[in-house]
């Protein structure tokens, strides 16, 4: 029945994230798929980082909102290949970080066959100051608060900022 | 979910939010781990044990910096670290219950097994000195590990694969931080570089033993699944000279350091200092072995 299967997936769309939760899991892209059958819904979701701690809460929110929007019989099942990449974050949720004062991430870096190059001097890739919309921003530190921000800082308005790193 | 206080978020029922003996479940939840025809799988199980406590001990060491690190920002970066770590040992040791069938789960596995069990190298277990001394220890960690985890994703076991698929995406970062703080500390003031040139050099007695071969490891290349260590030292020589050049740092020449009768981290044969970190991992929950909170 194709309108219950979109009322399930309509339900975990809804599901935000602990950490960020002007996001929600379809904007960070790790709502991987959603199937119903017979009133038993699958959801695959997909981990950012390995120890991100908020997968657990973000399966446990998932079968929250199922529940209380009727689906009773509910599992939750993780994916572990391809691997996230900030480049399944959407225009939406893009727009919501910046929205937030996160800015979002530029296109993840794209791995030639052969060793991985190492990165020794300050990353070339420029990012916008989600307050005042400069260029002329600084790495300040590649970890923040979670494992998927690094903290930067505005030259010309002066304000720190995170930015979503690309992954 | 919103709280009127902070007591009120904490007592929450059914709260999967906190750690050991609570609601964290399965990191494999829904993922096929049946083992690859033609692998064995108490090999696999003791090869996702050295990867999965490798992570898990190098963890333990940079969770240590919290409240110690030199800037605030590099304490966060430092934790971080450790967390992604934390998240590759989680399914690795929750592979190796899979694997081998006996459907051990992480936590037992990391807090109920004793020293003689645990598999990491050396390197990863040896005491936190100064911070150049952490660095040296992290960067030399990493730099191998991601070599390891980047030959790793075509294993033939596509758990192992993905595992490693996503770390490599991860343990570049943690490269490039290590790497860029020896620059930092080498190409600093000369008492900076005599710091983090006497940390280089304290750490790499413990650098030979990451490039042997282990009896379990031997078979498991031959099956498609494992990766030879011997094949990593050539990349890895040359990320080091090229981090060591940019930081004035001379490559050390010292012996490495021999293991008892031969026998190394990989064989569970550990240092003075790996009993210290099980006890302050495991104490709690073998006091409480059925406490939640």
């Amino acid at each position: 029945m194709v309108s219950i299967l979109l009322d399930a997936r309509a339900v975990a769309e809804t599901v935000t994230d602990p950490e960020l939760p002007m996001l929600t899991l379809a904007d960070l892209g790790v709502l991987r798929e959603v199937t119903e059958s017979e009133g038993a819904v699958v959801v695959t979701i997909t981990p950012t980082y390995t120890g991100c701690p908020a997968m657990d809460t973000m399966r446990d929110d998932l079968v929250r909102e199922l529940h209380a929007a009727g689906y009773h019989d509910v599992d939750v099942r993780t994916v572990l290949h391809p691997a996230w990449s900030t480049d399944w974050i959407t225009d939406a949720g893009r727009r919501k970080l910046a929205e937030a004062g996160i800015a979002p991430p530029g296109s993840a870096p794209k791995r030639a066959a052969g060793p991985i190059p190492l990165t020794l001097g300050p990353p070339v890739r420029r990012v916008r100051c989600p307050r005042c919309d400069s260029p002329d921003t600084d790495e300040i530190s590649r970890f923040s608060a979670t494992a998927c921000k690094a903290l930067r800082r505005c030259r010309a308005c002066s304000e720190p900022f995170e930015h979503f790193k690309e992954f | 979910m919103s709280f009127d206080n902070a007591y009120e978020a904490i007592t929450e029922e059914n709260d999967a939010r906190w750690a050991f003996g609570t609601g964290f479940e399965d990191p494999l939840s829904g993922v096929d781990t049946s083992v690859p025809r033609g692998v064995d799988g108490d090999d696999l199980a003791a090869y996702c044990l050295m990867l999965g406590d490798d992570a898990l001990i190098m963890s333990h060491r940079l969770q240590e910096w919290c409240t110690n690190a030199p800037e605030l920002e590099d304490e966060v970066a430092l934790a971080n670290i450790g967390l992604d770590l934390l998240g590759q040992a989680r399914l690795l040791l929750t592979r190796a219950g899979k694997a081998d069938g006996s459907d051990r789960d992480e936590d037992s596995h990391a807090f109920f097994r004793d020293e003689r069990e645990f598999r990491n190298v050396r390197l990863v277990e040896v005491e936190n000195s100064d911070f150049a001394y952490s660095i040296a220890r992290l960067l030399i960690s990493v730099t191998w590990r991601l070599s390891l985890l980047q030959r790793l994703t075509t294993s033939a076991d596509p758990v192992l694969a993905a595992i490693a698929a996503k770390g490599v995406k991860e343990v570049t970062y943690h490269r490039d931080y290590a790497a860029q703080w020896a620059v930092r500390l080498g190409d600093g003031t000369e008492y900076s570089r005599q710091r983090m040139q006497a940390g280089l050099d304290a750490v790499w007695p413990l650098v030979g033993e990451l490039f042997e071969l282990h009896p379990v490891e031997a078979r498991l290349v031959e099956a498609g699944v494992a990766v030879d260590p011997g094949g990593l030292r050539e990349e890895f020589d040359a990320v080091l000279a090229q981090v060591l050049s940019a930081a004035t740092l001379t490559l050390p020449e010292v012996a490495p350091r021999g293991g008892v009768a031969g026998k190394r981290g990989r064989d569970g044969v550990h240092t003075e200092a790996m009993g210290f970190i099980l006890a302050e991992l495991q104490s709690i929950p073998r006091a409480h072995p059925e406490a939640t909170w």
